[in-house]
């Protein structure tokens, strides 16, 4: 099968989408000719569908995401880009007192099919205002779909359920992937990916790693080393979304393993990973065999200087003595 | 006057209406049969009433936690209204949201949005989408001189300003943002100079005058359906009732009360009419009584409508 880069994987999401149904357009800042987003994974778009359709704005993310809103409720189907996810607090009276609540308020009668894109996470240097891991911060609002791709293949199948689902979802881009260039197969043919349905990215008996994002990359590393030099077999969940969470399959998980470490990058108070952990505590607790561990950054703004990043960010070397914590 | 004789009579219907819910909604909270919180429009129907009147059924408006009126003109029935801010099953919302978050998607009501200024953009957002479908469709954006001064004003307006969107931006000045004079938080003399910002006509009217109203808002309705952009449209009104009820209006004085109760909109408007020999006092005397009539049959509805059922709590998040 042929492959291609993350970035390459949601433009042919975006491409195709736009493609598909004339109510799609994307709004958001420096997204037109010249950027095709700070990331240049719309790059091509604004060629091919025009300004009316691939709308630049101003650095407006309030009018953005409320635009976008006034948009869906009256028929068409916007995608928000937000930029950096740590912006999504620039419109988030938005998000939970409009975009969310407003089908509930409305009895019903709203149908607000709007995609919101960002870039998430740390590891290039952004400091505390452009690296933030928002999920745990997001699952705590009742209305919202959360989308966390980690390869190709899912970012481009997650993109476009996220796109043609009726109710609001959140999709992050996570910027680390994003910029490694890393390849996966993805299918020439069309495809979707449910949101709500995880992945098991590797099979295994001993430990049930519950890993979102780019610490799903991170775990896998993990593993291999662990089996190599301990012989301890992992098995690598990535939910894909942890809004709807697909519990049952961690649950099957944990029938095998009976230990669940939860690998989130986000601080760990109030995380998805927190969140992950109850749900398992409160519903399936008879199936472990030994404390869960989650495997967070620390309850800290994100640090600017690589040294102080890298200790910051959770990596192979956490999850490692984590599960050797509870072996 | 270039205004047909039975758009005038409805235009007097409509405010009658508004001030007559509102009046019954008063009575109501103050006994107890609505939950919550009421926003009351009266004084300031002439806004709702002059604006709307300039509408296609198909056109939208956004109103605001005060949008009791704003419904009411966009053709919003007040049986269903009432039912809903009685928390009834029945109520336009089903009872989930109450008085400050009515919404009839069929009657291009896209809802009482709360937070002020929120609509802002959201309106902008809809004339977008009339646009991008090339529909020839207009959106009203009511909103509070206290919204002016938020963010979203700037970025909304703006917004539909660059993109020249179909939306006409009814700023309702009742001199007070909750119990803060507008003077005390804002420089100008008129709202409606902030237009020059985003190089768009802005006009203040008096909004005593309901023609007056409705003459300002069919220009700016007239250019936005041609597509030539959003207009700010500043109404000078007065709110009779405080914030909320309860509200004991401290920061305003028995004379400027007293002063504005004179200017009301409505025996204004009816002392018009009966000038220009569109209604007698007999007519206007008797849209009162219908008015009346109306009004007790919807609070009757929402009497005798069932409440929710408690699980239907969980119903509705999710399309």
């Amino acid at each position: 099968m042929r492959e291609i880069t993350y970035g390459q994987a949601i433009n042919e999401a975006y491409d195709e989408e736009l493609s598909r149904d004339p109510t799609v357009f994307i709004l958001g800042e420096d997204i037109g000719k010249h950027w095709g987003a700070a990331f240049g994974e719309m790059k091509g778009l604004f060629d091919k569908h025009g300004p009316e359709r691939i709308r630049q704005t101003p650095i407006s993310e309030t009018a953005i995401l409320g635009s976008a809103i006034g948009a869906a409720v009256t028929g068409m189907r916007p995608i928000a880009f937000l930029f950096f996810a740590d912006f999504l607090g620039v419109a988030m009276d938005e998000i939970i007192n409009q975009l969310t609540p407003m089908r509930y308020i409305f009895g019903g009668k709203a149908k607000l099919p709007v995609t919101i894109t960002c870039y998430s996470g740390a590891g290039v240097s952004n400091a505390a205002q452009h690296s933030k891991c928002v999920e745990g911060f997001l699952m705590s609002i009742p209305g919202l779909k959360i989308a966390s791709p980690s390869t190709p293949y899912d970012a481009k199948g997650l993109l476009k359920s996220a796109i043609r689902d009726d109710n609001p979802v959140i999709y992050f881009v996570h910027k680390l992937i994003l910029l490694s260039g890393i390849k996966g197969e993805v299918p020439e043919e069309e495809y979707t990916i449910p949101l709500g349905k995880a992945d098991v990215k590797r099979k295994g008996n001993d430990v049930t790693v519950v890993a979102i994002g780019l610490m799903a990359h991170r775990a896998l590393a993990a593993a291999d080393k662990l089996q190599k030099e301990k012989g301890i077999s992992i098995e690598v969940i990535d939910p894909r979304t942890v809004v709807p969470l697909d519990k049952q399959a961690i649950f099957d998980s944990l029938k095998k393993t009976g230990r669940l470490v939860i690998m989130d990058e986000e601080p760990k108070t109030g995380s998805a990973a927190a969140e992950i952990a109850a749900v398992v505590a409160e519903e399936a607790f008879d199936l472990l065999d030994a404390p869960i561990k989650r495997v967070c950054a620390p309850d800290t703004p994100i640090p600017f200087s690589p040294v102080l990043e890298k200790f910051w960010m959770p990596d192979e070397e956490d999850l490692v003595k984590a599960i050797n914590e509870i072996m | 006057m270039d205004i047909k004789k039975e758009k005038l009579i409805d235009m007097y219907r409509v405010m009658v209406r508004i001030r007559t819910f509102e009046e019954r909604v008063v009575k109501e909270f103050a006994t107890g049969n609505i939950p919550g919180a009421a926003h009351i429009y009266a004084g300031e129907e002439a806004v709702a009433t002059g604006a709307c009147a300039n509408l296609r059924p198909d056109d939208y408006i956004t109103s605001t936690h005060r949008g009791h009126g704003h419904l009411i003109a966009k053709g919003g029935k007040t049986a269903r209204m009432m039912a809903e801010l009685y928390g009834k099953k029945t109520g336009y919302n089903k009872g989930k949201g109450g008085s400050m978050h009515i919404a009839d998607m069929e009657m291009g009501i896209l809802g009482a949005i709360a937070i002020v200024g929120a609509s802002i953009p959201i309106a902008a957002g809809a004339a977008l989408s009339a646009k991008m479908r090339g529909t020839d469709q207009v959106v009203i954006c009511f909103l509070g001189d206290g919204a002016t001064n938020t963010s979203r004003f700037h970025e909304g307006v703006n917004l539909a300003a660059i993109w020249n969107l179909p939306v006409v931006y009814v700023i309702e000045n009742n001199m007070y943002a909750e119990s803060t004079p507008l003077s005390a938080v804002c420089k100008l003399a008129n709202a409606s100079d902030r237009a020059k910002t985003y190089g768009i006509p802005g006009k203040t009217v008096d909004s005593n005058d309901v023609l007056a109203v409705y003459k300002a808002v069919r220009e700016a309705v007239t250019r936005a359906r041609k597509g030539q952009g959003p207009t700010l449209i500043e109404c000078k009104t007065y709110r009779h009732r405080g914030h909320f009820e309860g509200d004991p209006q401290t920061y305003k004085t028995k004379e400027e009360v007293e002063e504005w109760r004179k200017k009301d909109p409505i025996p204004r408007f009816r002392r018009q009419l009966i000038e220009m020999g569109v209604l007698t006092e007999e007519d206007a005397d008797k849209i009162a009584q219908e008015m009346k009539r109306e009004i007790e049959k919807a609070v009757q509805f929402a009497e005798e409508s069932p409440l929710p059922a408690p699980e239907e709590a969980l119903e509705d998040v999710y399309a």
